[in-house]
This record gives C-alpha cells, structure tokens and sequence, in this order.
C-alpha cells in the first residue's frame, strides 16, 4: 500500500478505442477499507475505467498500482496473483450460463483452494445466503431474473473473501426496492467482510448511501472527488447539474 | 489518381488479411503453451469429445453412406463403357479413405461443431463471460479453446474412420446389391487395391482439419464483438473460412504425403 492509505491508483491513464480517445488522463486513488463511487455519464468509460483496475484492459499510457505494484506491466502468472484479491460484480453479472448457479458460485472455490466438494458446497449455501437468495443451487442462470442473477454474481465476486470487490452498476435496471437492497447488500459486505469496494452507478442517491467517497467522472478525467457531503456542496457546476439530474446545464445531453 | 484505388483495395484486404492470419496463429500458440501448462482439464475435454464425436456421429453416419452409395453409382455408369465395373469398389474405398473422408466429414463438423465453438465463445465474450474468467484468473485460452482443440484433433479421426467405413458398405450395398456386381470381386478389389497407407493418410489429414475447424471456430468465437449480430457473423465467418481452410490446406496436405 502506498503512504496515503490507498490501496489502488491510477496514475495518469489514457486509453483509446480507434479514434475515440474515452480516458483522458485519469488520476484516481481508492482509499483501502472503504466504499468509493465512481459516478459519470452513462457510456463516459466508467466501465473502461474500473477495467483498467483489475487488468481486463491495458492503458495506452499510465500507471495501474495495486498496493505499490504496476500491474500494466505484469505477466500472466503475477496477475493472476493480484487478481485472487480482488472480487468482480459484472454489469449483466456474467454467470456461466451452461453451469448451475451451485456450479458458478463455487467456480473460483473449485479453481483456487483445495477445499473438499463438501466444503465447497456449504460455502456456497452460505454465499448465497448472504445475499439473500437461499436454496437457489440447482437452477440454472437463465432460470432467474436479472436482480437475481446479479445476487448470484455477487455470492460469485466474494466466494474467495477477497480484499477488493469492483462492482459494474450495480443497480442499472433493477426496481427501486431491489436497488435499495443491492445497495444495503453493498455497504453491508463493506462493513462484515472488511474489503475495499469500488462501486460505479449513475444512482446518484445510492452513490451517497454506500460510499464513503465519490469521485465524477466527465469527459476523460475525475473533475472531482471527495465524501458524499462534499460532493453534495460541491461547486463544480457540471457536478450539480449531474447530481440534481438537471437537463440544462454544462453538460451537453442531446 | 484513380487508378492507384484498386490497388488501395487489395492492398486495404491484403494487410487485413495478415493481420487475422498473424492473430489466428498467435492463438494457435498460445494454445499450445497453455496445453503444457497445469491444470489439464480433463473433464472439460471430455465433454467436448461428447460434442465433437458423438454430437456428429449422425451426420457423419449420413454422408458417409450417401457418398459412398452415389460414388458407386456414379462410377459404375463410367467404368461400365469399358467393362471395368470390378474397380468400382477399390475407387470409391480409395477415394473415400484418402479424400472423401477425411475432408467431408471435416466440413460437416465444420458446419456442426466449429460454429457452435464460435457462437459459444462468442457469446461468452459478448456477455463478459470471458471477461470473468480472467477476473477470477483463470486463462479463458486454457479453459475453453485448449480443450475444443484437443477434442477436435481427437475426433475428427474416429469419425473420419466411421465415415469411411460406412461409405464403403454404402458403396457395397448400391454396387453389388443394386447394381449386381459380384461379391467376391467387390471385396477383393479393395483388398488388392488399398493400403494400410490410404487410411493412415486420411487420418492424419483428419486429425489436422481437426485442429484447423477448433481453432478458427475458437478465434472466431474468442474476438467476438458487437452484440447478438457480432455473434453471427463470427458463426457465419467461422464455418466459411473453416472450410475454406479445410479445402486448401487437403491440396497441400496431399501433395506431401501422397
């Protein structure tokens, strides 16, 4: 870990796909033990930004540290090690979708420890306890609804315990009451398991709910980040006319 | 100016065609290098061997017993204008073990196994599938091409076999009890006339369009993008340059070893 308590950082990334350039030099750290919201424009690289953290996505150019190490610069076999710490929630949650959910949560317990099947199983059970879904084992993905899956990817993303859990919106499309238990589900994790989270949502009143720090993505860059208060008394005028939901404002929407 | 435009065009293919053989053949060596590595994944492996060779063991059957029955039909009329109609049974084993064989029942699990290779991975890449497999470090190659590979390379040749046989009886069965070519001669032509060679040949060829219709319907599938439609067009490109691949690569094949 860094000195500043940061247990991620991205320094300086730029990255382009063809000609569109999405990360304009981002610099972002992610404080070790607590809940960050990455908040921005629907289609902004938010996604392109948190894939940058786990490696999915090389940069163009910057830095990608994790604990003090550049990751953008590691071979397979030491990138493997750093991703066993960290835990991922998938937009459409990404389950297997020709295995059982039984089969998808105890896939990263299959791959990386030697627990017996028994073992596995009730690990299991009690991930997909945790997120409230007991006794959906022997289903298959398609069978469920999509807040479903998403718990299910959830009960996947922490099967390991892992250190850091990044979370691609979360609550995209699901119902308010579903979204409010994502949330609770979020923060609740946050606080028994310890972990670091990176959530990224355009829920603006989630985002104040389960982080301890927001950053706003716009245009390519963090144009400003702090706790939910300061982002609330925030100046900035594209972070208020974002946060209130204002159609007219700096913010080009049509 | 003008006339530098065509050669813009096939310059444009030409580059982009490199481009797809240099990532086809990188794939091909990153297989290779994740075959070495542990853990081998035997249970996958199986399960692609169940798709591979039982999942086409149908069609295989089919066009081994058309091709072989229509051959013997066909040569017959032929070889009757000089009464040779005794070679009919050696000319459609022969053609059948060395050519036929090898490279229809190649193309059928093209058509078959090599599209569903690609629209699986390809719909895995499209829903991040792929992409949670490296999240929780597991080497998407290692995991879903390696094993498709080995299955192919391995069944393509016990169906190839099949398709073999069974186009020999279809052969049998129009020939001698159609068209009423002696048993005896039937069945000691092809003795004469056929070598362990001819078979071995064909299977060796087989064992190689195995590899080419995994790995192109895996490259295909793997670098997917671009949604449902994506998903097509890899299936689509998967099947057509599988075969075409298939077709090519017989010509050089046979000019080697026969």
């Amino acid at each position: 870990m860094s000195e500043n308590g940061n247990i991620i950082e991205l320094a300086d990334i730029y990255k382009s796909f063809g000609s569109q350039q999405v990360l304009k030099g981002i610099n972002l750290g992610i404080p070790k033990g607590q809940t960050t919201v990455i908040i921005g424009r629907s289609g902004g690289g938010k996604s392109v930004m948190l894939k940058h953290m786990i490696g999915l996505i090389k940069p163009d150019q910057g830095q990608v540290m994790v604990d003090g190490e550049d990751i953008v610069r590691m071979g397979d076999h030491q990138l493997n090690e750093v991703r066993r710490r960290f835990g991922m929630l998938f937009q459409e949650a990404a389950l297997f979708d020709s295995m059982t959910v039984m089969d998808n949560v105890a896939f990263p317990l299959r791959e990386h420890t030697n627990l017996s099947e028994k073992q596995v199983r009730e690990k299991v059970s009690e991930k997909l306890a945790m997120v409230g879904l007991p006794g959906v084992e022997h289903k298959m993905p398609s069978e469920l609804s999509g807040g479903m899956r998403k718990r299910v990817g959830l009960a996947r993303a922490i099967a390991l315990e892992p250190e850091i859990i990044l979370y691609d919106e979360p609550t995209t499309g699901l119902d308010p009451p579903l979204s409010a238990a994502i949330n609770r589900l979020i923060a609740d994790t946050q606080e028994k398991l310890g972990v670091t989270s990176v959530v990224i949502s355009h829920d603006i009143e989630g985002a104040y709910l389960v982080g301890q720090n927001i950053a706003m993505l716009y245009q390519g860059k963090i144009i400003a980040q702090g706790t939910p208060d300061q982002i609330r008394d925030s100046s900035d005028e594209v972070v208020q006319q974002f946060i209130h939901g204002r159609p007219e404002g700096p913010i080009e929407v049509i | 100016m003008g006339f530098m435009r065509p050669m813009e065009y096939v310059g444009g293919k030409f580059l982009r065609w490199l481009d797809e053989a240099g990532e086809l053949l990188l794939l091909f060596l990153q297989s290779v290098l994740w075959l070495l590595r542990p853990p081998f994944r035997f249970s996958l492996v199986m399960k692609q061997m169940e798709f591979v060779g039982i999942g086409s063991l149908g069609v295989t059957v089919l066009t081994g017993a058309f091709t072989g029955g229509v051959f013997a039909l066909q040569s017959y009329h032929g070889f009757s204008l000089f009464g040779a109609e005794s070679l009919v049974g050696s000319t459609v084993a022969l053609a059948l073990t060395r050519e036929l064989g090898p490279v229809l029942t190649s193309l059928m699990v093209t058509g078959r196994a090599g599209s569903a290779m690609a629209a699986e991975l390809g719909t895995m890449r499209v829903t991040e599938q792929v992409d949670a497999l490296y999240v929780m470090a597991v080497n998407p190659v290692q995991y879903l091409v390696v094993p498709r590979i080995i299955a192919s390379v391995a069944m393509l040749p016990v169906l190839t076999v099949i398709a073999d046989f069974v186009g020999i009886v279809g052969a049998y069965v129009v020939g001698v009890g159609l068209l009423g070519i002696n048993h005896g001669i039937f069945i000691s032509k092809i003795i004469e006339y056929m070598d362990f060679s001819d078979i071995s040949m064909g299977l060796v060829k087989a064992a190689f369009f195995g590899l080419i219709l995994s790995l192109v319907g895996c490259f295909k599938g793997f670098y997917t993008s671009g949604g449902a439609e994506g998903v097509g067009r890899a299936t689509t490109r998967a099947v057509v340059l599988g075969s075409v691949l298939i077709l090519a690569s017989d010509y050089v094949l046979t000019a080697i070893m026969f």
